[in-house]
């Protein structure tokens, strides 16, 4: 496996907020051919689910985002990881990571994930208490 | 408070028992009955990486299950017993042990030889079989994914075989 490939991902959700999620990415950058899939864990076993996983995740560098990582999807993610090391699993994903990692991909796999996941993080903010109102009163004011 | 639900589900610790079910039952602990996780500990930290600081995981082998049974439902903790499918359950109930207890069937995923029963429960004949001997125990068996969903009758799961679960059980 080379590290310089570009890396593929592989979001893994309950539900289908995995394919929602490449819905809104596919809107917002497009998404190059096989370099995001969703998965979901409708119907599948927990050892069908790691299967899958396994099976997309195979032939070079590769990140599972896993929507929680405390969920049965991130625990078949993290069963994968036990088998394969090479791979990178990031619980909790959300959209603004998916749009950074379209773009960054060419980066090193380790790289790479540390920057999602610190992108992930700083995503998260209550707009209306953490960022400066244009126009508007303050709330400690009001 | 004991024993609050004896429940087979594929994924054992997961959304749906910890969030779903520990939202109503408060349990203090999940015992995890499972031959191959007892002995597995880099497993027992994956199932407990998601349980809120409130609740703590056993894993335990079906032998020491059996005879840790009696302690565990006279025990003040809140306890949920888990098990990832209905053979194992069927085994900690052998000889009639779990008898006036019910147990709760949550997902069990498709798989070849199974036939859908519900969404989220596929069945092998001999897991009709085996729910079939654990009626027959005195064990009330029902399934329900969350508590906000119907609760579903044994009698009803196996459809077309109950006129056989009520000859099987005359027959005894």
């Amino acid at each position: 496996m080379s590290d310089t490939a570009p890396v593929r991902g592989i979001v893994v959700s309950h539900g289908k907020l995995a394919e929602g999620l490449l819905d809104a990415v596919a809107r917002i950058t497009g998404i190059p051919e096989g370099v995001l899939v969703a998965v979901s864990n409708i119907g599948l076993s927990p050892d069908a689910l790691v299967a899958e996983l396994r099976r997309l995740a195979g032939g070079g560098p590769a990140i599972v985002f896993a929507d929680m990582s405390s969920g049965s999807c991130c625990l078949a993610a993290r069963r994968l990881l036990h088998e394969d090391p090479a791979i990178v699993v990031i619980g909790g994903v959300n959209l603004p990571i998916l749009l950074d990692f379209v773009v960054q991909r060419d980066r090193p796999i380790q790289e790479l994930a540390a920057r999602l996941v610190e992108k992930g993080r700083a995503a998260i903010t209550s707009v209306t208490v953490d960022l400066p109102r244009h126009g508007g009163t303050p709330l400690s004011s009001r | 408070m004991a024993v609050l639900l004896y429940r087979v589900d594929e994924r054992l610790i997961h959304g749906q028992v910890v969030v779903g079910w520990g939202a109503s039952l408060r349990p203090d602990l999940i015992v995890v009955v499972d031959d191959d996780l007892a002995g597995s500990a880099w497993e027992q930290e994956l199932y407990t990486l998601g349980l809120p600081p409130e609740v703590t995981a056993a894993f335990t082998t079906v032998t020491e299950a059996r005879e840790a049974l009696p302690s565990w439902r006279s025990s003040p903790q809140r306890i949920i017993v888990l098990t990832r499918d209905i053979q194992t359950m069927s085994r900690l109930a052998t000889d009639g042990i779990l008898s006036g207890e019910e147990i709760n069937l949550g997902g069990i995923h498709a798989a070849p030889g199974r036939r859908g029963v519900l969404p989220y429960l596929f069945l092998s004949p001999a897991e009709e079989e085996a729910l079939e001997e654990l009626v027959a125990s005195g064990v009330s068996v029902s399934a329900r994914d969350l508590p906000s969903s119907r609760r579903v009758e044994c009698a009803e799961l196996l459809g077309d075989d109950v006129a056989r679960l009520a000859s099987r059980r005359e027959a005894r």
